[in-house]
């Protein structure tokens, strides 16, 4: 008590100063033995309205590629920087993003979602009505055909794996099922398929069967909680779980019953896998079994001998996963790891296998089997059923190369 | 829809709805709004094979050159040549071989889609500001380029349709999966 009437009025405009600047009291001032950094020792950040990470994480964000750089800064994509997270759910601000035309700016007070073509009665929904429906929640992955495109290079790229293979995310979606409006609107028999499109300035459209419209397929409009983000199609998005990204049309401003498909740029020119006779497989939906180690992966450096778990994400656009074996000598032997996630379908799981690392070289790989007996395939077996200019769902087992450096490399096995 | 026409659709619905992931019960509340064909007419822009909503209006290669030079040419390169955008021509008679171009003419088996992707997302900065003449036109150009048709060819919502492109047979559909055939 007595030593608090020292310290005196000094004492109480020096913390009315830390209080209103943030700035750091000297560690130690006026401490005998106690321990504490600098910032046990000052009043905390006061709240902010929308939370950031700390400082200190400000290396994690999404990976840009840019194909036609200025020229279109919002074509490509923006990949998830999968090395550096852990657990299932994809933060929202790095879950991955691809983009035709960039992102639209949309009001929601204006928007539109129209269905008709093979209907009873043509129908628009604004942003307003959709969010009166009884709403379902379901947690899935989404993953852009092309990844993994980066891991086709004639030599093995050194980038994070993120880089490569993070075309792939997993969000807890919040919509209606697409299944309710189209029954509201009433689809003629003759209806077989519908055309999606998006309200960017692309106008990106797809074919979807009516098979899928009528089983899972959402109309989302709740991202991880939250209204979706303007890059994951605010303020409406079609979602296909299991199915490639790219059909899942972000934007969505309209929905056409047709008897066939439209045959789109976007499922003709691309999204389509060209074969070694030059014909290409059309309307390949469904993402394929696949895993990859997260942890430790291309560019990271072992901090030692001694305990390493290796961790990573396994998916499948079939259903849930089944099992998931890590080796780590290049496939020669394999071990099963440990899962979390298992019970959902469509919906990353996270993998654990405990390792000792003795100091010698080694190859990770890790490989993933799904409820439908599918196996993640080997790198040469699945690019021998291509032609050599192969983009699209690459599913291929993927190696990092352990030195006794402690390095880790991308490299082909 | 007459009044039991929309009360059956109704009842159908309620009923889809339980087999939904929805809590069991929970009719659609209905808050769709009918529309005239009228309302749609200028959404309504997917052109599929058939050619079926191609709008009026034609347009050659001879116009299409014009058309191409001022919007497309800085992106898409003289005569469809590529970059920094995609190659337009070329690549005819190399799907099999080790090397593969796919361009518009080597690659993509219907005409329609040419005119339905110019229309709806081109030129890249300034979508929807062609007019259907234009398209045509524009469309005509990149067939002539291929070799496909001649230069004085138009196209318009009946020639389009019905010309065949040189890869329109390499396409397997996987839809349904061949796993369940």
């Amino acid at each position: 008590m007595a030593k608090k009437q020292q310290g005196g009025r000094r004492k109480f405009l020096a913390r009315g100063a830390a209080l209103v600047s943030g700035a750091a009291v000297l560690k130690g001032a006026g401490a005998e033995g106690l321990a504490g950094e600098a910032w046990e020792r000052v009043y905390g950040a006061g709240f902010t309205r929308y939370g950031q990470p700390s400082r200190f994480e400000q290396a994690v964000g999404r990976y840009i590629a840019q194909p036609y750089g200025e020229m279109a800064p919002g074509s490509g994509s923006a990949l998830c920087p999968i090395e550096a997270l852990d657990g299932i759910i994809t933060p929202t601000s790095v879950h991955f993003i691809r983009s035709h035309s960039g992102s639209p700016d949309i009001d929601p007070k204006l928007h539109r979602l129209y269905i008709h073509g093979l209907v009873e009665t043509p129908l628009r929904f604004s942003v307003d009505a959709l969010s009166r429906y009884p709403m379902t929640t379901r947690i899935y992955f989404i993953e852009c055909s092309g990844n993994s495109l980066r891991a086709l290079t004639p030599q093995p790229a050194q980038v994070p794996a993120g880089g490569m293979h993070g075309n792939v995310s997993c969000n807890e979606w919040t919509g209606v099922p697409l299944r309710v409006l189209l029954e509201e609107a009433g689809v003629q028999p003759q209806a077989k398929w519908l055309l999606a499109e998006g309200a960017d300035s692309a106008h990106m459209s797809r074919s979807v069967p009516l098979e899928k419209a009528l089983d899972d397929a959402l109309i989302a409009l709740y991202q991880n909680g939250e209204r979706l983000r303007p890059e994951h199609g605010y303020p409406v998005r079609l979602l296909l779980p299991g199915w490639e990204g790219n059909m899942s049309v972000k934007w969505l401003r309209r929905i056409k019953l047709t008897d066939g498909p439209t045959h789109t740029k976007d499922e003709t020119s691309k999204y389509t896998d060209p074969l070694p006779d030059g014909r290409a497989l059309q309307f390949t939906y469904e993402m394929g079994v696949k895993s990859v180690i997260t942890r430790p992966s291309s560019t990271m450096q072992l901090a030692g001998t001694g305990f390493h778990e290796i961790s990573g994400i396994a998916w499948s656009g079939a259903g849930r996963i089944r099992r998931v074996e890590v080796s780590t000598d290049g496939g020669q032997t394999w071990a099963e790891a440990a899962l979390t996630g298992a019970e959902r379908a469509k919906a990353l799981v996270r993998f654990r296998h405990p390792w000792q690392w003795q100091g010698a070289a080694a190859v990770l790989q890790s490989r993933a089997t799904d409820e439908k007996g599918n196996v993640q395939p080997a790198r040469r077996e699945w690019q021998a059923r291509f032609a050599p200019d192969i983009r699209f769902h690459n599913n291929s087992i993927v190696s990092w190369a352990v030195g006794t450096d402690g390095s880790v490399k991308n490299v082909y096995a | 829809m007459s009044t039991p026409k929309r009360l059956l659709v109704f009842a159908a619905a309620a009923l889809a709805a339980c087999a939904t992931p929805q809590p069991a019960g929970t009719p659609s509340p209905r808050f769709g709004e009918p529309v005239s064909a009228q309302q749609l007419a200028g959404f309504d822009i997917s052109i599929p094979p058939s050619g079926a909503g191609l709008p009026a209006g034609s347009g050659t290669a001879r116009d299409g050159l014009k058309v191409y030079e001022q919007k497309c040419l800085a992106c898409h390169g003289a005569k469809g040549a590529g970059k920094p955008a995609d190659a337009l021509a070329g690549g005819a008679g190399s799907l099999a071989s080790k090397a593969p171009v796919r361009t518009v003419g080597s690659f993509w088996p219907y005409a329609t889609t040419l005119f339905d992707y110019v229309r709806r997302a081109m030129p890249i900065t300034n979508p929807l500001s062609l007019s259907d003449d234009e398209v045509y036109a524009v469309s005509a150009y990149v067939l002539f380029i291929n070799g496909i048709i001649g230069e004085d060819v138009a196209m318009n919502a009946q020639t389009l349709p019905q010309v065949r492109m040189p890869n329109r047979d390499g396409f397997i559909s996987d839809w349904p999966p061949r796993s369940r055939n």
